[in-house]
């Protein structure tokens, strides 16, 4: 209670800011403030815009007016971008520092003249051009502390409308929309929902699921950091629909400042009474509780995540029954992914067929990406389903990170997704697209890598993962993704035998069949797509001892290229294992029975000499 | 209450009525056709974890586990064919991957679910080698030894425990390969956490945990089973004791006993050395003086008898009364009620049981 009243208050000293507009002298600036952002320096480079605003004698009242916070907008490699708008006129720097507002300040603000060589370049634009942003278009625009933002903009019109429909308008609606859910399987949000609304029960109950334990995934989390209200106003509507009194938001204790901004918009909903008893006066009691997860990659499949709110150990359950007939305390539950629940509002103003014409024939809608890996412009990209992937990786990407690189493969799903070979490029982006390739969409994560990538290791990495969170329950997932971590660990190392590649196989499909929950049931798929188009690579590394792409350390070999080599003796002075010969006015050899690989000679040869 | 549904189901060919929510390993049950399991006991609810149950559904794509999942009206279910087979085998060898195969000096050996499917599929440690547990054996307590690296981790112990017991005193701790049953903390099972009840032992399918008074006193094909009444309490349980040469190693209790379906507490299980003490008395003793003395049946009874009727005789038949124990059973205390009202003539009957 104190702290719901400390949040409160917060809420309400924090600066008052227009929605993404001009003050009265129609000066707005605008500071990415997501966790990105954070991480890049944001909070000093806001200090230091008041402060240099206030010494130039522009009033404490312009000052706090004009520095919004926004969440973060998607390209988290150029932070902390700033938008600097005068009269309508947008520009955006990147790269900002707190050295730097001073002269943005006085170039920019003060004379008018922009500081060209700071602004983005044009790739910033193409980045953003080729996207269609719902969810993250008031990412980075709002201030997701600020209620008032929210509802300039339209906020918490859709769940007064879905409260002003009856229970089963709602659900065709949204079943009409096409939306699938967006925390891995792509089932039917509409008809989940109307599962749930046939289950009769007084209690109730809908789950944002904002676990988002993928490495590498920070979809959910920009979401609610950039536009917290969205998520509220999403459960709302799916609470009304189902008949559900109480949300539940199950988020990872390490995401504290999307903890604290939910905390904040519940407080400010609550106050606006969107929350709470009698709803906008419709009689509807609605009210979210958050609950911290403790960050186990297991408690995002909603069985686990079930049992962890209930105070058990997070762990799956055989499925029947589902939970929309027996979920939390043996209720009915609903639960939902954070990016499905941000998609509704604006499905319900805007209406089902307006969201059905994005996206492809049964995909709809667009799906936010986390695009990483060895790509130039990374970040969290928002496209229509059924984008090809070479408009992700070449328009928006900007393409291979490393001018002489080519593209290799594309990661999708994450740990339980699986590889998608650059000759695949062309397929679009969709749920049943990437599941024909052997993939899933999975919650968002896409790894592009460049052919300086080791497909068995990419492999390793992530069954590594898989078998680490693995929650013991069930034999194959246990015990199995640890023998094929050992398995793939002995081909890395060059101890392979020929019949490791049809061992994984058999057992990747076994682990696959048998396992009791999506984790299990998907942690073999890196390894098998990874065999199934790039065999040949696992073949090199067990009968040539060779690592195509010379990652696998213990497979180099470091020899001398006797052509180039300068007779410098850098390599000799640096070898930790006194492996390398050389003489003076003499070219240098590498004993093989003495090099630890270690690779000190290859990084000290400057000559390049060392292959 | 919605009305009842009959399901009909074929299992392997043969058909059976199913009026329940009854699960396929139920319903095969029923049909006659036996389905691996390590994880189910039939006291706990179903778990679906060692996998070992799945079975072939007509129409389902993947394989289902029998023992969670329920039947549905005209579901056809193949027990066992080329890929079940197939997977059980890996399933199998998966888990002796990480099993010390001590079989020759193990005490559940003869008596072992895993050792029973190991033979059955023919299958051994050697498909899958790597890491293994290499864990302390755990005899911190007087009543149960743990042997983790026997575990198979088919969590019956800690359901038992929660479910039956309701003591809470082990859960699965760690993650992934390295998931375990233990106390909080690891601490010892003691009697600040612990029940000693054993019921965790009654359940473990392999030889992970065991009763640790019967350890190195022989294998379960070494001892008769003798069925009888526990004679603690009121409440009945039948269990075995488990004899080998005129001694009893231990008790055991199995799911067909009607009052207590294996479940035994603490003093069923392990209060037993009573029965081979030295300080047993073991005939009458009547006293004379100061001092007993070993007396027959005969005599005794007779003494009794003669000091009954002599009290009747001089004070009136309302003068005596039959007062029996709770730890007799209900014929027991039917017959000493009787014997008040057909010999004494009165209704002066009691027993101690009124707590
Ligand atoms: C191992 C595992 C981890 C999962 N993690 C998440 C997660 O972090 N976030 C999420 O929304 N769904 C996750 N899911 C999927 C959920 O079980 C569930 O399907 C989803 O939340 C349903 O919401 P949706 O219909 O909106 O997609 C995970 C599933 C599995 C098997
Ligand atoms: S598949 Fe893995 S994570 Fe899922 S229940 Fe089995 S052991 Fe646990
Ligand atoms: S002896 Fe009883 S109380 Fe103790 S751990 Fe075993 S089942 Fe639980
Ligand atoms: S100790 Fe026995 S009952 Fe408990 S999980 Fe291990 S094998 Fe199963
Ligand atoms: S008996 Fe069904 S999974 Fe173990």
């Amino acid at each position: 209670m104190a702290e719901k009243k400390k949040i409160k208050a917060k809420a309400k000293t924090k600066p008052s800011s227009k929605a993404g507009g001009a003050d009265e002298k129609g000066l707005t600036i605008r500071v990415c403030l997501g966790t990105g952002g954070l991480a890049a320096g944001s909070q000093e480079v806001i200090d230091t815009f008041r402060s240099e605003l206030h010494a130039r004698g522009l009033g404490a009242d312009v000052e706090k007016k004009c520095v919004n916070k926004t969440g973060c907008r998607g390209f988290c490699a150029k932070d902390v971008l700033v938008d600097v708008i005068i009269d309508g006129n947008l520009s955006t720097y990147q790269f900002v520092n707190p050295e730097k507002v001073g002269r943005i300040v006085e170039d920019h603000i003060i004379n008018g003249k922009p500081v060209e060589e700071w602004l983005v370049g044009p790739e910033y634009h193409t980045f953003h051009d080729k996207q269609t942003k719902i969810l993250l278009k008031q990412c980075g625009q709002i201030d997701p502390e600020d209620i008032n933002a929210y509802i300039e903009i339209g906020g918490y019109e859709g769940a007064k409308k879905a409260i002003s429909l009856t229970e089963f308008e709602v659900i065709e609606e949204v079943k009409k929309s096409g939306l699938r859910g967006r925390g891995g399987a792509g089932f039917l949000t509409g008809l989940k929902w109307e599962f749930c609304s046939m289950s009769r029960s007084e209690t109730k109950y809908i789950i944002c699921n904002a676990d988002e334990g993928d490495p590498g995934a920070f979809m959910d989390r920009s979401v609610i950091e950039g536009n917290p209200h969205s998520v509220i106003e999403g459960m709302i509507i799916g609470g009304y629909a189902i008949g559900a009194g109480i949300g539940y938001i199950y988020i990872r204790a390490e995401y504290p400042l999307a903890i604290e901004r939910l905390k904040i918009a519940i407080a400010e909903a609550t106050d606006k009474g969107f929350l709470g008893k009698n709803i906008f006066k419709s009689g509807f009691d609605f009210d979210i509780r958050i609950k911290e997860g403790a960050g186990a990659f297991i408690c995002g499949e909603e069985t686990a995540l079930i049992a962890s709110i209930e105070g058990k150990r997070g762990m799956p359950r055989s499925k029947p029954p589902f939970p929309v007939n027996k979920g939390l305390r043996g209720k009915p539950t609903v639960i939902n992914n954070v990016e499905t629940l941000a998609n509704l509002p604006t499905i319900i103003t805007k209406g089902a067929k307006w969201f059905s014409s994005i996206g492809s024939e049964q995909s709809k809608g667009t799906k936010v990406f986390a695009l990483t890996g060895n790509i130039r412009n990374t970040g969290l990209i928002e496209v229509p389903m059924g984008i090809s992937l070479k408009e992700i990786i070449y328009d928006i990407g900007g393409g291979m990170e490393k001018k002489n690189r080519e593209l290799k493969a594309v990661q999708t799903g994450g740990p339980s997704g699986g590889c998608i070979p650059a000759s695949h490029i062309d397929m679009p982006v969709d749920y049943e697209s990437l599941m024909r390739i052997g993939s899933m969409m999975g919650s968002g994560g896409m790894v592009v890598m460049d052919n300086a990538t080791c497909m068995v290791d990419m492999a390793k990495f992530f069954i590594s993962f898989t078998q680490n969170e693995s929650c013991g329950k069930c034999v194959p997932c246990r015990i199995g993704t640890k023998r094929m971590l050992e398995i793939l660990t002995r081909i890395t190392e060059g101890n392979g035998k020929e019949e490791d590649i049809d061992l994984l196989i058999e057992l990747g499909t076994d682990i696959k069949l048998s396992s009791l929950c999506g984790l299990g049931q998907s942690a073999p798929n890196p390894i098998l797509s990874t065999i199934n188009f790039f065999r040949e690579e696992y073949e090199s590394h067990i009968k040539k001892g060779i690592c195509p792409a010379g990652v696998c350390k213990a497979l180099r070999q470091y020899v001398v290229d006797t052509t180039s080599c300068k007779m410098c003796g850098k390599c000799a002075r640096v070898c930790p294992s006194g492996a390398i010969i050389w003489l003076p006015k003499q070219k240098a050899f590498i004993y093989k029975s003495k090099c630890i690989k270690c690779g000190a000679c290859f990084d000290a040869c400057p000559f390049k000499s060392i292959t | 209450m919605p009305e009842k549904k009959i399901k009909k189901v074929k299992i392997d060919g043969t058909e059976v009525v199913c009026e329940r929510d009854e699960t396929i390993l139920e319903a095969a049950k029923k049909a006659g056709v036996e389905i691996p399991t390590l994880c189910h006991d039939d006291r706990l609810e179903p778990y679906g974890g060692c996998r070992l149950c799945i079975v072939q559904v007509k129409g389902v794509g993947r394989p289902l586990p029998a023992c969670t999942t329920p039947v549905t009206n005209n579901m056809e279910v193949c027990t066992e064919n080329e890929a079940i087979t197939r997977i059980r085998k890996n399933l199998i060898s998966l888990l002796l991957s990480n099993h010390p195969n001590d079989c020759m000096r193990c005490e559940k050996t003869g008596d072992c679910a895993l050792q029973d499917l190991a033979y059955k599929y023919e299958v051994d440690s050697s498909r899958f080698k790597g890491e293994q547990w290499d864990l302390p054996i755990r005899e911190d307590n007087p009543f149960i030894t743990y042997e983790p690296n026997k575990c198979i981790l088919c969590g019956r112990c800690v359901r038992i425990c929660n479910e039956v017991v309701m003591a809470g005193t082990i859960d699965l701790v760690g993650r992934g390969f390295n998931s375990m049953p233990d106390t909080a903390f690891r601490k010892p099972r003691s009697l600040d956490n612990c029940e000693f009840c054993g019921q965790c032992v009654s359940t473990c399918p392999t030889g992970a945990l065991t009763d640790r008074k019967g350890r190195g006193k022989g294998r379960s094909y070494d001892m008769t089973k003798v069925r009888t009444t526990c004679s603690y309490c009121g409440t009945g349980c039948n269990f075995d004791l488990n004899v080998k040469k005129g001694k009893v190693i231990k008790v055991t209790s199995a799911y067909d006993t009607p009052v207590n379906h294996g479940n035994l507490c603490i003093k069923g299980r392990y209060g037993y050395d009573f029965i081979h003490s030295a300080d047993r008395i073991k005939t009458p003793l009547i006293r004379r003086g100061d001092s007993f003395y070993e007396a027959t049946w005969d005599e005794a009874i007779d003494l009794i008898a003669d000091k009954f009727t002599g009290l009747i005789k001089k004070y009136g038949n309302k003068s005596v009364g039959a007062f029996s124990s709770s730890r007799c059973t209900n014929e027991e205390n039917f017959l000493i009620a009787k014997f008040a009202r057909t010999v004494f003539k009165n209704n002066n009957v009691d027993n101690c049981a009124r707590v």
